[in-house]
């Protein structure tokens, strides 16, 4: 929508269009939110994207990406403390960096009350797992809302930012990917805005802020005081509903997503079992389960990923003697992947073979079709990158990947980087993979984002003990996978220009005097870098340093004077070694005729870095259109 | 507007990264809502933008609950690339349904290294033969841009009708809400309109 800005800082009522992750900055806003955070992570930009869309002017709150989700989950606190109404979003394992921090939460007195925003990620569309974060949500003992749908993500919001303030509390509200990205009409309510009360008011008198040894117990009891008090304001909540189709035999609760594929599922079905539809799910509205287990010969229980309500529910049943058989995850692929409409249909047809009829078989015919996984755009440093590593290294060497675009030269044809935890895992892992080995060189790769995000204490901890690691810096100057957020490296934040942090000077600063730094483009350079670092011992830096191409082109297009520039194949000089398709593997060579070579002036951006690859000096060129 | 006891009319859009799904998506959502059905829908992009698939479910009608259609479960199926109509149409094109896509090409690793053969246009008509679904295909070489392929596809289905009750007027006014300028010029001269 060309005018979302305007849209969401409308004072009246209104509906729009909008994915989930719009609405929920509607939400902030009528809500009174004043401080807002994140670091970026999929499913969950859009936030930052929609945030963006209003004029820095007119913004309502703060915002900053900062460095990290730990980092990102503090700042909220600490302005939540001095009584502003606090945000923090970032994607699922971004909850696993900030939860040094994020367990302390429910020990604290929050006086403008925070609200943590999770994008989970079941069915790991882009992440590198697909936890449950409602674990952390009991291990933290923090209340959890969960929305079906982008309506209910903007209402949950707003009550978890009024209930946060009300209870000076934190409160997750736990989204998932097609949470997020959904799209429907969202109804919105007006927006008051209120004066901005810019007194600081943390209160180290009036609460006891240290939680150590002592003052830990009292502090936990209070925490479990609380949360009963939130289990009381949702046994009445309207976020929890009973859909009742008159069936004293089966029912089913269920929860998130979930809710809505079994409507789809459910769709004709001549006796459909009731339904208790659970939006607040942590902690449990026990009472409302429990009138519902007992008039219910049979409950299915239907959430996405591990067994938690399933867990609860039994354990309340048990405590109760109660008769009812309760159906939880029969098969272990009842534990994996996302509850879409068709995989909960198969689930149900199991469950009650009579009820529901299994989804269709996939249709047999024809040939497989080609498969199309993500690769490095046309154009991408990286690929230069990977070309330049792949020859200086030799077959028995291990390569360590990092999170980022490079994460994807694991596939064909580069095949670099074999191993893959976490954000700035790399130098550690590669170190590890160092000890007591005399004969394959390690070499790991860090983009420039993760090496502020976690990528620090790794290399610090490579120097201070020591370690063979060659270190690959593909520094692109952006956070380019998750759609070009700046960075500390960059110059400029979210809000506008910053100090500039250069990754060298950091690396220098640590007292790193092995550094070489080439420009990704120049392979043959790279090369020979690549070469000289992994013959020497200790922990030794190659920076491979270009602007990200995609960024850089988007760019350019918008200047004045941009022509589209291309390479072309000259057929008279082209051996048909292929080296550019199957080596190179840019996706703008294409194949005719099962051999010839053509370029896709739909897909060349023209950077020319395949030119240094062709054997023959075939790439050429093209001339201006 | 039912079949199979489906109470909905369920798009499949599909494409591969850069090739404007995002911007289809959109304005068929938009479009519907203009023609007063009831929209939900949800883009699919994951790592996708990186020439990896990209999708986009619409679901139209009350009856519809989840945003995502089912696999076999689409009265339309809309792509912008010839593999991938082939894709879409074997896995989410529902027996009578209607496949209409844009014949670009853009080949997948295994055709580049010679490991698959490239799919043919008769290949897609096949597979819509074999589900009795029918098959329109758009190919026109008065696109300025390989941008505007999306918007040739949409002309297509309001002109022939393909989404009840969506007219070319409401592609136009969702095209209205969501571009300006010059691509909005060329868009609507797309659809006709005397820039």
């Amino acid at each position: 929508m060309k005018e979302l800005g305007a849209t969401l800082l409308r004072k009246d009522a209104f509906s729009e269009i909008v994915i989930g992750n719009t609405a929920v900055v509607r939400a902030m806003i009528e809500g009174g939110t004043r401080v807002v955070t994140s670091y970026p992570g999929s499913p969950t930009p859009e936030i930052a994207s929609a945030i963006k869309s209003m004029p820095a002017a007119e913004r309502p709150f703060y915002f900053e990406f900062s460095t990290n989700e730990k980092v990102a989950l503090e700042v909220a606190f600490g302005a939540a403390l001095n009584g502003h109404s606090s945000v923090v979003f970032f994607k699922s394992v971004g909850l696993n960096v900030a939860a040094d921090s994020f367990v302390q939460l429910s020990m604290m007195d929050i006086t403008g009350g925070m609200v943590v925003l999770l994008g989970d990620d079941p069915g790991a569309n882009s992440s590198q797992n697909e936890q449950d974060n409602r674990h952390f949500a009991r291990l933290a003992c923090l209340p959890l809302l969960e929305p079906a749908d982008a309506q209910e993500a903007y209402l949950m919001m707003k009550e978890a930012i009024a209930l946060a303030r009300e209870k000076r509390s934190a409160v997750i509200l736990r989204m998932t990917t097609h949470v997020c990205h959904a799209k429907e009409k969202v109804s919105f309510g007006p927006w008051r805005p209120e004066a901005l009360d810019r007194r600081p008011r943390f209160d180290s008198e009036g609460w006891n802020y240290i939680p150590l040894a002592a003052s830990v117990l009292p502090l936990k009891r209070f925490a479990l005081k609380r949360l009963e008090q939130v289990r009381e304001r949702f046994e009445a909540s309207p976020f929890n509903r009973i859909i009742d189709n008159g069936n004293a035999k089966r029912g089913v609760i269920a929860a998130g997503t979930a809710r809505l594929s079994l409507l789809d599922a459910l769709e004709g079905s001549a006796e459909p079992p009731d339904i208790l539809e659970l939006g607040t799910v942590i902690p449990l509205p026990r009472s409302l389960v429990m009138r519902f287990l007992s008039s219910h010969e049979e409950v299915k229980i239907l959430e996405e990923l591990d067994p938690i309500l399933e867990a609860e529910i039994k354990s309340l049943a048990y405590d109760a003697l109660l008769r009812t058989r309760i159906i939880g995850k029969v098969d272990p692929e009842e534990l994996i992947g996302e509850y879409v409409p068709e995989k909960l249909r198969a689930i149900l047809a199991a469950t009650w073979p009579d009820l529901v009829a299994p989804p269709p078989s996939p249709r047999q015919a024809g040939r497989k079709v080609p498969d199309r996984p993500p690769q490095l755009c046309p154009g991408c440093g990286h690929r230069t990158a990977f070309q330049a590593v792949r020859a200086a290294l030799e077959g028995s060497d291990i390569t360590v990947a990092d999170i980022g675009c490079h994460t994807l030269g694991y596939l064909p044809p580069y095949r670099m980087g074999r191993v893959l935890l976490s954000m700035g895992h790399s130098t550690s892992t590669a170190a590890g993979l160092s000890i007591y080995n005399d004969e394959r060189r390690v070499l790991c790769f860090m983009g420039d984002s993760t090496f502020f995000h976690a990528g620090i204490p790794g290399v610090v901890n490579a120097l201070f003990n020591s370690h063979n690691v060659t270190y690959v810096m593909m520094e692109n100057g952006t956070t380019a996978m998750t759609g070009h957020q700046d960075h500390p490296g960059v110059g400029r934040n979210f809000n506008g220009e910053a100090p500039r942090i250069p990754v060298r000077s950091v690396l220098e600063g640590l007292g790193i005097t092995n550094i070489r730094e080439i420009d990704t483009y120049q392979v043959g350079k790279l090369t020979q870098a690549v070469k000289d670092a992994v013959a020497e011992t200790g922990f030794k830096v190659v920076i491979a340093k270009h602007p990200c191409m995609l960024k850089f082109t988007r760019e350019a297009r918008r200047k004045p004077g941009w022509y589209a520039r291309h390479v072309r194949i000259d057929t008279g000089t082209c051996t048909l070694a292929h080296d550019c398709v199957e080596r190179f593997g840019c996706p703008s060579f294409q194949i005719i005729e099962g051999r010839a070579v053509v370029v896709s002036n739909d897909l060349c951006i023209g950077d020319g870095s395949c030119r240094q690859i062709c054997p023959s000096g075939a790439i050429v060129n093209a001339e201006r259109a | 507007m039912a079949s199979k006891g489906k109470s909905s009319f369920d798009i499949y859009m599909i494409g591969v990264g850069g090739q404007g799904i995002g911007l289809l998506a959109e304005a068929m959502a938009r479009a519907a809502d203009h023609a007063g059905l009831v929209v939900k829908g949800c883009d699919t992009h994951g790592l996708a933008q990186r020439g990896g698939i990209v999708t986009s479910h619409l679901r139209l009608g009350a009856a519809a609950h989840s945003p995502l259609v089912s696999p076999l479960g689409a009265d339309l199926v809309v792509a912008l690339e010839r593999n991938e109509a082939l894709r879409a149409a074997r896995t989410y094109l529902q027996d009578g349904g209607v496949l209409v896509w844009y014949d670009a090409t853009l080949q997948p690793l295994e055709v580049r290294l010679g490991e698959a053969p490239a799919v043919t246009r008769e290949e897609v008509e096949d597979e819509c033969r074999s589900a009795g679904a029918s098959c329109h295909v758009v190919s026109r070489d008065d696109l300025e841009d390989p941008r505007e392929q999306n918007v040739a596809v949409m002309e297509r289905i309001a002109a022939l009708g393909l989404m009840p009750g969506v007219g070319s007027e409401h592609f136009k006014a969702a095209l209205g809400d969501l571009m300006e300028g010059k691509s909005l010029a060329q868009s609507l001269a797309l659809f006709g309109e005397a820039p």
